[in-house]
């Protein structure tokens, strides 16, 4: 192999050399001796200090630019219009179902009682289910997060939905299943109004009740007794 | 909470902005001393640092994960610089048209009779002799340098953040060193 020129030897010196040169470096006195003097010079070059910056350098610099930054909406895949619209149309199914349970004594009803139980209990355990994940999520939310203008939103959401489960429930007699909805809309309505409670306060609220665990089984036995019908 | 960069970056990209101002905070430091020894002013340093993070954010979408996102970063902190040092040089080229001001040569000035190269390392002179000559490279040759020798950039990386062919950052880490090492001969001499 012909010797290395002055180029590779440079290379050599920060690591970027074939296998083939490397070797031919190693066996050959003439290109070693070429390479230790680049390599003496390289290594003599003046260091290139920039000014110290403190520790909090980092909290400062993001200090400076968040009023900079453009406003972004923050977009999760669950708020996407093809995954919202199982809720939409579980809302829509309730208020259709809870109209006709108030005007049962002037309809007559155009599907069987079973029919519409089934729905319902269905409509009923999608909302819990959701409901669920919007309350584990703020029991792991970290602490002292209070923007959580998501989740606000979110459980605005859901109090509409509540609200018309909740009166239907009492309508039919479900009475075990309206009170744990009227807990849930306490709940709901703390997160959507915020302010009046943080985040830890709202946690300990959930635990004080053992609201996640009621609806997580409520929401199992809901679902059941719907695929049952 | 403690992430990674790349679940900080996806985040982010999300619109959290605490996951953005993590990466920032975990960055600065390491994309202040680039654009430092890129620019070799400590106020251009500064603006280089909120510009990139700047630039950053509003590109995150374009931020694939395929590169760590330091190198992501280092990317647009190189090219900020990189466009920072060309205005920087067009409005010197200006103002030395406008008021017929001599040129410079560094290599004459190094060359110059002058403090001899043992009192220039005892005074500790030898990185200010580092600034001009650095000045001297062209813009590719000195980011690719600056780069390599001080940031410890791989030449592949180096030929990523700067849009260039491997060959081209090859030769210009290679001039670097031949131009700088002619500058700083007496120096580097004292030295060895």
């Amino acid at each position: 192999m012909t010797h290395l020129d002055q180029e590779q030897l440079t290379l050599a010196y920060y690591g970027e050399v074939d296998a083939e040169s490397a070797r031919h470096l190693n066996g050959c006195p003439e290109c070693k001796l070429q390479f230790d003097r680049i390599k003496a010079s390289l290594d003599s070059f003046p260091e290139y200090p920039a000014p110290e910056r403190t520790d909090s350098y980092g909290k400062d610099v993001w200090l400076r630019l968040l009023p900079q930054l453009p406003v972004k909406s923050r977009r999760r895949p669950w708020l996407s219009w093809w995954t919202m619209a199982p809720a939409f149309a579980s809302l829509v199914a309730i208020a259709f179902l809870a109209g006709m349970l108030t005007q049962r004594n002037r309809q007559v009803p155009a599907i069987t009682a079973e029919a519409r139980e089934r729905v319902l209990l269905m409509a009923m355990s999608d909302h819990l289910e959701r409901s669920q994940i919007l309350l584990v999520e703020l029991a792991h939310a970290a602490p002292g997060a209070n923007e959580l203008k998501v989740e606000r939103a979110r459980a605005r959401d859901l109090i509409t939905e509540n609200q018309l489960l909740r009166d239907t429930a009492r309508s039919a007699g479900d009475m075990s299943r309206a009170a744990l909805l009227d807990d849930l809309e306490r709940v709901l309505l703390a997160i959507a109004n915020g302010g009046a409670e943080d985040l830890d306060a709202l946690k300990e609220r959930m635990q004080g009740n053992d609201l996640l665990f009621k609806v997580r089984v409520m929401s199992a036995n809901t679902r059941q007794e719907g695929r049952k019908l | 909470m403690e992430w990674t960069d790349s679940a900080a970056a996806e985040e982010a990209r999300k619109g959290d902005q605490r996951a953005f101002g993590a990466l920032v905070e975990r960055h600065s430091r390491s994309v202040f001393r680039l654009a430092f020894r890129m620019t070799g002013n400590e106020q251009d340093a500064e603006d280089l640092v909120q510009e990139t993070f700047l630039k950053a954010y509003k590109q995150l979408h374009r931020f694939d994960g395929r590169s760590a996102f330091g190198t992501w970063l280092y990317r647009i902190a190189a090219n900020c610089s990189l466009d920072l040092i060309r205005a920087r040089k067009n409005r010197a080229e200006r103002q030395t048209s406008a008021s017929s001001s001599e040129a410079i040569d560094l290599l004459d000035q190094v060359a110059a009779p002058g403090p001899s190269p043992e009192r220039l390392a005892r005074s500790g002179q030898v990185a200010s002799l580092l600034k001009p000559a650095l000045e001297q490279l062209t813009d590719l040759e000195r980011t690719a340098f600056v780069l390599r020798h001080y940031e410890g950039c791989g030449i592949a990386e180096i030929a990523g953040m700067l849009g260039v062919e491997t060959n081209a950052a090859k030769h210009s880490v290679f001039r670097a060193v031949q131009k700088l090492r002619r500058a700083l001969q007496p120096v580097v001499e004292v030295a060895q």
